[in-house]
């Protein structure tokens, strides 16, 4: 199939400039590069812009409640392990009102890539500000800058011993397409926060990491096994200092041996990583590791326990004759 | 005594340590066995373990048994056993004036005293003695005696105390005392079946020894229909009936539950049957377990999830889902004492319009009600025959007594259980086109060529894209109220449970006050009285008879553990005065005080 062919005939009701069409166009091309099977593919969604998403693709799709699509998910899989379920939801679906189920789906590694489009604020209900928007910021509810702090879903996933955590951007579509990739290959809970531009009520949030002129300076890209290099020049790294990650450089320049050599299995530098909620972020995969996945240890428990007939159930304990 | 020898109350007291509900059990099993018919009454304190010693921390178990039928667990008790001064205090006004006090005098020393607050001096045994047939004795020495050579800790020892009473008992009644050793011989193994049996033998001797053949007391037995019998609690009727329904519909389910007292007793008691086709999980929240229960039946499979009162709050968004996506689901009220945390451990029927109303939008769904614990069996298969064969929520409701009494129940035949034929996945429609009965079809996640959208928007028509129309949605209002109605056409026929439409008074009830209506109506009926019981089972939509059935009636009277729910219910369509008898103080109603109720209502 072709990507064009996983789309709906519904028309797309985001706004014009949402980079919620980004996402929507990497997926269907990621399925066509997958080769999913319509019959086989699950999306299941929250409540906000970004869980419409459903009604655009030609595959089963369920858009249920604010904030409850991982516990939707964690049934379909019980109920059918071998779907390929995907998780569609947005930073105040899945980190406000459904943080509880996002932690809990993530802790228990029920397999299912999420798909968690942060765009620091709410948007389908008219610009308040959400658990991921800055201090400071300026929204219809927070007239005078909110006072929260900012939640950073990549902690909170490291907190709740997520087997997969990793980030991309609606404006990179090359490697959000490769992190859909990976996130849909990984054995477990799969965390893609994509960081999506609200063009209403949010405009630029992410415009010093996705603008040409500034990613340079603001942003790096993370790839098991390789170096962390920053800058024009690529003549900087990361180190850890006291638990803090600095900015230092190569020297003498060009000595790669200094160099932060990314490793997706640790875990103590992926949370130095993912704590890099600054000016600098890092994107790509972050952390990963293999764990047992809940619904096939669900189901290899009821395999080795054996199942009761009905007949035996209802003769079981003390019965005896009139 | 007019018919006491044929029915007797038994209540047993003592700390939550004391092991009385698992000597409850053990006796009503083997009264059971012994051809007595028996309904049974837990009372558990909130705490899981109070200070010892106090009446806070006391738990009761009370059972009817008689040689004819019993429908509840009875009023005041003939028999109270105690084993400290606490559940004494706690229980004393319980037991009939002249009934049977059996007191474990280790229970009443100074300490003991002290422990339940009560003055230094003052001993209750002596006021007893003046009120009841007082048995006394130290249960601590016989068990410490009997278990002597087996080198026990006191700790111990105290543990077993329960098995001599056990004993005791079964002497007492001349309760076929082979059976209920096999029982325990069943239950324990090791060490621990080895001090069993001998504490209970020596119970079993004691009656001899100690004299107390004054008190013996042989039941006649009670003839019950032939076939094979076990012990049946409410949470165990509603797990068994569940592995009925996989069994009937060749469906899987999946049910998710939160922990929440009294519903958590139905996951232990699945996990423990492990029966064929079911998967359990326990979710992080009650809005977990309703919308992965959900995701459950999307994916095909039978989804049910079960709580109590605030549980089912939380629910409640979940509910509207499952209306607006038409997807078969079960679940699950064990009502408690409310509002919120209220009384866990209690039975109480204030969920009623919860039930019917307590949702967003016009969401109807069917709501069923159990009575007892065999009950519980035919309401699980009933409740998923609407769900898969309407695509719809249904609620079923229970309460804190159904969920831990018991009774002998029957084991029924397979071949008679009731058929369920799940809607196809009929691929050849649209998502939401509905057949004749107006059900749309189920399309399982992985049914080739089924793909397609649900969601919590509202719905066209037929294909089940988003429409905002506004006929569309008015249309839509109706056909899924139409297709909640459509169940009543595989209603059975509605049936008096006692008397004859040309009785003068009708007492209507519902759920889990069945024993009591029941055994008060034969007991005004016994007294001449024109009195008929009719027990609703379905609670929405409500039986198409029923306008017709009150007609016949002069006088009506609705009787409920709340204040007035289903009254009020009733009389939105029921011309004719309708009088009302409540009570919401935990316990079941006592029979014979509902009987002078009613009496006095009828002559008003
Ligand atoms: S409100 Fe913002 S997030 Fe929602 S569709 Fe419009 S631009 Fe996109």
């Amino acid at each position: 199939m072709k990507a064009k062919d996983y789309l709906t005939d519904q028309d797309v009701r985001w706004c014009p400039g949402c980079g919620d069409y980004s996402v929507l166009k990497q997926l269907t091309e990621v399925f066509e590069a997958i080769g999913a099977d319509p019959d086989n593919t699950v999306l299941i969604s929250g409540i906000g812009c970004s869980s419409r998403l459903p009604y655009y693709i030609n595959t089963y799709g369920l858009h249920g409640l604010h904030g409850r699509a991982p516990a939707i998910a964690t049934g379909v899989k019980l109920a059918s392990p071998d779907a390929d379920v995907w998780l569609v939801t947005g930073d105040g679906d899945a980190l406000s009102i459904g943080g509880n189920h996002l932690i809990h789906l993530l802790r228990r590694n029920v397999n299912v890539p999420i798909l968690l489009f942060n765009n620091e604020v709410y948007g389908l209900t008219k610009g308040q500000y959400s658990p991921t928007s800055q201090p400071g910021q300026h929204s219809r509810s927070s007239p005078l800058g909110s006072i929260d702090q900012a939640l950073n879903p990549l902690t909170l996933a490291m907190g709740a011993n997520a087997s997969f955590i990793a980030r991309s951007m609606d404006r990179s579509p090359a490697h959000l397409r490769e992190m859909m990739i990976a996130a849909k290959a990984h054995h477990g809970s799969a965390l893609l926060e994509i960081y999506q531009n609200c063009n209403v009520f949010n405009d630029g949030a992410f415009e010093r990491f996705s603008n040409k002129q500034h990613t340079i300076d603001h942003t790096f890209h993370v790839e098991h096994g390789k170096p962390i290099l920053i800058g024009k020049d690529q003549d900087k790294t990361l180190q850890l200092v006291q638990g803090q990650v600095e900015v230092i450089k190569l020297s003498p320049a060009g000595d790669l041996s200094q160099a932060w050599t990314h490793d997706i299995h640790d875990p103590i530098k992926a949370y130095a990583l993912a704590r890099m909620a600054g000016d600098l972020r890092p994107f790509g995969i972050i952390y990963q590791c293999e764990r047992p996945v809940h619904e096939q240890e669900v189901h290899r428990a009821m395999a080795e326990q054996g199942q009761q007939s009905l007949e035996v159930i209802l003769h079981a304990g003390r019965i005896w004759e009139v | 005594m007019p018919d006491s020898s044929h029915k007797i109350v038994i209540l047993l007291a003592g700390d939550s340590g004391d092991g009385v509900q698992l000597l409850g059990s053990q006796l009503t099993q083997g009264a059971a066995q012994s051809g007595q018919d028996v309904r049974t009454l837990s009372d558990f304190p909130a705490e899981i373990r109070a200070p010892k010693g106090s009446i806070a921390g006391i738990s009761g178990f009370q059972f009817q048994m008689a040689s004819t039928a019993v429908h509840e667990p009875g009023g005041q008790a003939d028999v109270l056993v105690v084993f400290n001064v606490a559940a004494y205090v706690k229980y004393r006004d319980q037991l009939k004036p002249g009934g049977i006090l059996l007191a474990s005098t280790d229970g009443f020393d100074k300490r003991s005293r002290a422990l339940a607050k009560l003055a230094p001096d003052e001993d209750p045994l002596e006021e007893a003695r003046v009120s009841f047939r007082t048995l006394e004795c130290n249960f601590q020495t016989v068990t410490k005696e009997a278990l002597k050579d087996m080198d026990l800790g006191s700790k111990a020892v105290s543990r077993a105390k329960n098995m001599v009473v056990l004993g005791a008992l079964t002497w007492m009644y001349a309760f076929d005392y082979i059976m209920v050793r096999e029982a325990l011989a069943n239950k324990f193994s090791g060490e621990l079946a080895k001090v069993n049996d001998k504490a209970f033998m020596a119970g079993y001797y004691l009656g001899e020894t100690a004299e107390w053949s004054a008190f013996k007391h042989v039941m006649p037995s009670h003839t019950l229909p032939k076939g094979t019998y076990r012990t049946l609690s409410g949470s165990q009727g509603i797990a068994m009936g569940l592995a009925a329904v996989a069994h009937q519909s060749q469906r899987e389910l999946v049910f998710a539950g939160y922990p929440i007292t009294p519903a958590s007793d139905i996951l232990h008691e699945l996990v423990r049957q492990r029966s064929k086709g079911i998967t359990t999980f326990q979710a992080e929240d009650e809005i977990a377990s309703v919308t992965a229960a959900i995701g459950a039946s999307f994916a095909g499979k039978m989804g049910v999830t079960a709580s109590s009162g605030p549980g089912i709050s939380l629910k409640a968004e979940g509910l509207g889902l499952a209306v607006m996506l038409e997807l078969p689901l079960i679940v699950i009220n064990v009502q408690r004492g409310g509002p919120s945390t209220g009384m866990p451990t209690k039975m109480e029927q204030s969920d009623l319009m919860q039930a019917l109303h307590g949702r967003h939008g016009e969401a109807p769904m069917p709501v069923i009600a159990i009575k007892s614990a065999s009950h519980a069996f035919d309401v699980m298969l009933m409740a998923a025959k609407y769900a898969m064969e309407a695509m719809t929520p249904v609620m079923v409701l229970s309460d804190a007594f159904i969920a831990s009494s018991a009774e002998p129940w029957r084991i029924p035949d397979l071949s008679q259980l009731l058929q369920i034929r799940p809607t196809e996945a009929d691929i050849s429609r649209m998502p939401y086109e509905r057949d004749a009965k107006g059900v749309r079809p189920w399309i399982p996640v992985g049914t080739p060529g089924g793909a397609h959208r649900l969601g919590g928007l509202e719905k066209q028509e037929g294909s089940g894209e988003v429409s905002y129309d506004a006929d569309n949605h008015q249309a839509l209002v109706q056909a899924r109220q139409a297709k909640v109605m459509g169940i009543q056409s595989s209603y059975p026929e509605l049936t008096l449970n006692l008397g004859s439409k040309s009785d003068d008074m009708l007492v209507i009830g519902w759920g889990s006050t069945y024993g009591s209506i029941h055994t008060a109506t034969e007991q005004l009926r016994r007294q001449g009285h024109a009195v008929a019981h009719l027990h609703l089972v379905h609670i929405y939509p409500l039986h198409p008879d029923l306008d017709a059935v009150m007609a016949e009636f002069k006088q009506l009277v609705v009787v409920e553990m709340n204040q007035g729910q289903l009254v009020n219910v009733l009389r939105a369509r029921c011309p004719k005065h309708m009088a009302f008898i409540g009570q919401t103080s935990g316990k079941p109603f006592d029979a014979l005080s509902l009987t002078e109720t009613l009496l006095n209502t009828m002559s008003s």
